[in-house]
């Protein structure tokens, strides 16, 4: 039995262990498929249950249950048990540690959806139909395939910083030597730290946001855009006129998905500065305050507090979804 | 941006293929237009550039000098390259990188092909088998994409140690299963419902049942899916930093884990961190390039989890 649960450090007894797990559930779903298919069964409901029924299952104990007990969890005291109604949102609202938390969470939530966007759509529009577009797209498209670790330390070496007089390893303080500013060091300083490490994040998400207003401005009927064009149209004013009118639904789900993105990132703040000099957002001091503080209530209200924010988003974000597929 | 010369495009043959170059020449004959497309595609590949440089230069060479010079001296025939840094990443005592890259291998693999399988039947039960109840569980199921994982964590987590499976692979399988499920049903379902029926119902006339049905008639129809999703979920649990950092312990952390902490306690660390950083790219960068073509066709179709 410690054979299949701890594997340790061997990493050929790993592999194993990972083949077994694979092996072990298909046989399961063999077995359930078997059962199922057996003719004599009239009931749908049996069939219909043998097809779903371990992913809801799944679901209600992984997804459901849990969330449930975290929101009662919200309104216990730390790890106690005692029952102290509100006062964990109460806290997250009053005091001041909490106050910047929230204030830079707001700020991640405005301005980076709409940074992205705007890049990838300026981006997809200019590039559009040109010569080098494939190869274009591709070096913006990138950064999605990476993990925000490795994009966070990526851009932490960009922001490098050394004294003055120092030849400067980091390129941001490289640009400021040549321009004969001086070099500093990025990250310390509220608010422009949270802007820098947006910049990440902005990195990564562009590529989606260009993907997306990429293809909805291939989609834009032609004889449309001749018509503009026989009306006089051209460069900003076709920009403007025509292709930001044709693709709002599309910009609308673009941005509504990445603000949710944004809400659930913890990665990159923690990987650039761990949430300190006063950067840290509601997903990271979740993780800080349930696994470093050990302060379990306080945890669960900010999970709760980031699934109350996320849920008008999300129903926005399905609506105009809905309207885009129609346009299709 | 405004200023676009509509003298060259008066004269141009009107031809499909001849009006397409015509628009691409008027789009960057914009010299503002195309600078600051070229911006932008500057500012998204340097810093991965420069990184990447970093990765094979000597350690001391890191310290004193940024990562641009390199070009110079290179031109001046001097050594400047080595793959040092990237032995003493993967082999070295303190970073032995090869044991978590091992890790996020046994990680991804199973986490991937569970809960597609799992969300393949699913789908198909949502789709094609007219029980009672169906609709209304479809749309719970739907309704799920909403939670969060945040806020199952820490009951999951405290669910784990009292069956006695914490910081073992099967938690973080178990958890990246069932996360997944509620966006892979969602998706598949949707794509599973556009088989026409006529197909479905001619296996049935010949006797197939579901389960037949399921592999004969979804399955092949299926696979474009399948890899938008797979790939989706690939780049989604090898680039995981959460779920692993939460369920996992330091036998089981992936590579995401092991760096994120050398930035932490080894900050300063350049040659392993830029090296490190790479050895844990290059496994997504390689299945994204080979299956882009999915992997925008998933997205566009809204497999974008957050």
């Amino acid at each position: 039995m410690d054979w299949l649960l701890h594997a340790g450090d061997d990493p050929v007894h790993k592999l194993l262990l990972m083949v077994f797990a694979i092996g072990l559930f298909v046989a399961l779903m063999a077995v359930i498929l078997f059962v199922v298919d057996r003719p004599r069964n009239p009931s749908r409901w049996f069939v219909g249950f043998g097809f779903t029924g371990i992913a809801l299952l799944l679901l209600l104990a992984g997804l459901v249950y849990p969330a449930v007990r975290t929101i009662w969890t919200s309104f216990l005291f730390r790890n106690s048990g005692d029952f102290v109604g509100l006062d964990n949102y109460v806290r997250a609202f009053t005091e001041p540690k909490f106050l910047i938390v929230l204030g830079n969470t707001a700020l991640w939530v405005l301005v980076a959806p709409i940074v992205a966007t705007f890049l990838g759509l300026v981006y997809a529009y200019l590039v559009d139909r040109s010569r080098f577009e494939k190869f274009a797209k591709g070096l913006v498209f990138l950064p999605m395939a990476i993990s925000m670790v490795g994009a966070s330390i990526i851009w932490k070496f960009v922001y490098e910083f050394k004294p003055q007089g120092v030849d400067q390893t980091g390129l941001l303080n490289q640009f400021m030597v040549w321009i004969g500013g001086e070099p500093q060091q990025w990250l310390l300083h509220r608010p422009l730290n949270t802007f820098l490490i947006m910049v990440v994040f902005v990195w990564i998400q562009t590529g989606f946001a260009m993907t997306l207003l990429s293809a909805s401005i291939k989609a834009i009927p032609t004889d449309i855009v001749e018509a503009a064009r026989l009306d006089g149209l051209s460069g900003f004013g076709m920009f403007w006129r025509i292709t930001i009118p044709s693709i709002r639904p599309a910009l609308v789900v673009v941005l509504t998905t990445i603000a949710m993105t944004t809400l659930k990132t913890f990665d990159i703040v923690r990987t650039m500065t761990a949430g300190q000099f006063d950067t840290s957002i509601v997903a990271l001091e979740f993780y800080d305050q349930g696994f470093r503080q050990n302060d379990a209530g306080m945890a669960a209200a900010l999970a709760v507090l980031l699934f109350v924010i996320v849920v008008p988003v999300v129903v926005y974000n399905v609506r105009q979804q809905r309207k885009v597929e129609e346009i299709r | 941006m405004t200023s676009a010369a509509p003298t060259t495009e008066s004269v141009r043959p009107t031809s499909g293929l001849g009006n397409r170059a015509r628009k691409a020449r008027k789009a960057l004959s914009n010299p503002w237009a195309s600078t600051l497309a070229v911006v932008i595609a500057v500012i998204w590949t340097v810093p991965t550039v420069g990184l990447l440089v970093t990765s094979f230069r000597p350690e001391l060479d890191i310290r004193t000098s940024g990562w641009w010079t390199v070009f110079g001296s290179a031109l001046q025939g001097e050594g400047v390259f080595s793959l040092q840094n990237y032995e003493t990443a993967l082999f070295g005592s303190s970073t032995n990188m090869i044991d978590f890259f091992v890790n996020s291998f046994v990680v991804t693999l199973p986490a991937v092909f569970i809960p597609i399988t799992i969300a393949l039947l699913a789908a198909y039960g949502f789709a094609w088998i007219d029980f009672k109840g169906r609709d209304v569980l479809f749309i719970a199921v739907f309704a799920l994409q909403i939670v969060p994982i945040q806020i199952t964590l820490v009951p999951l987590l405290s669910a784990y140690v009292s069956l006695g499976i914490n910081g073992t692979f099967w938690t973080i399988w178990l958890s990246h299963s069932i996360f997944a499920l509620p966006l892979a049903i969602f998706l598949l379902h949707n794509f599973m419902k556009e088989v026409p029926r006529s197909l479905v119902e001619a296996a049935r006339v010949d006797g197939a049942g579901h389960v037949k049905i399921f592999f004969t008639v979804m399955m092949p129809l299926l696979t474009p899916a399948i890899a938008a999703f797979g790939i989706f979920q690939f780049l989604w649990v090898w680039n995981d930093l959460l779920v692993a950092l939460v369920m996992g312990d330091l036998r089981t952390f992936p590579l995401t884990v092991r760096i994120a902490e050398l930035a932490g306690s080894r900050g300063g660390d350049w040659h392993v961190l830029s090296a490190g950083a790479f050895i844990s790219m290059v496994v997504p960068v390689i299945v994204f390039l080979a299956l882009q073509r999915y992997f925008v066709r998933g997205m566009l179709a809204g497999a974008v989890k957050g």
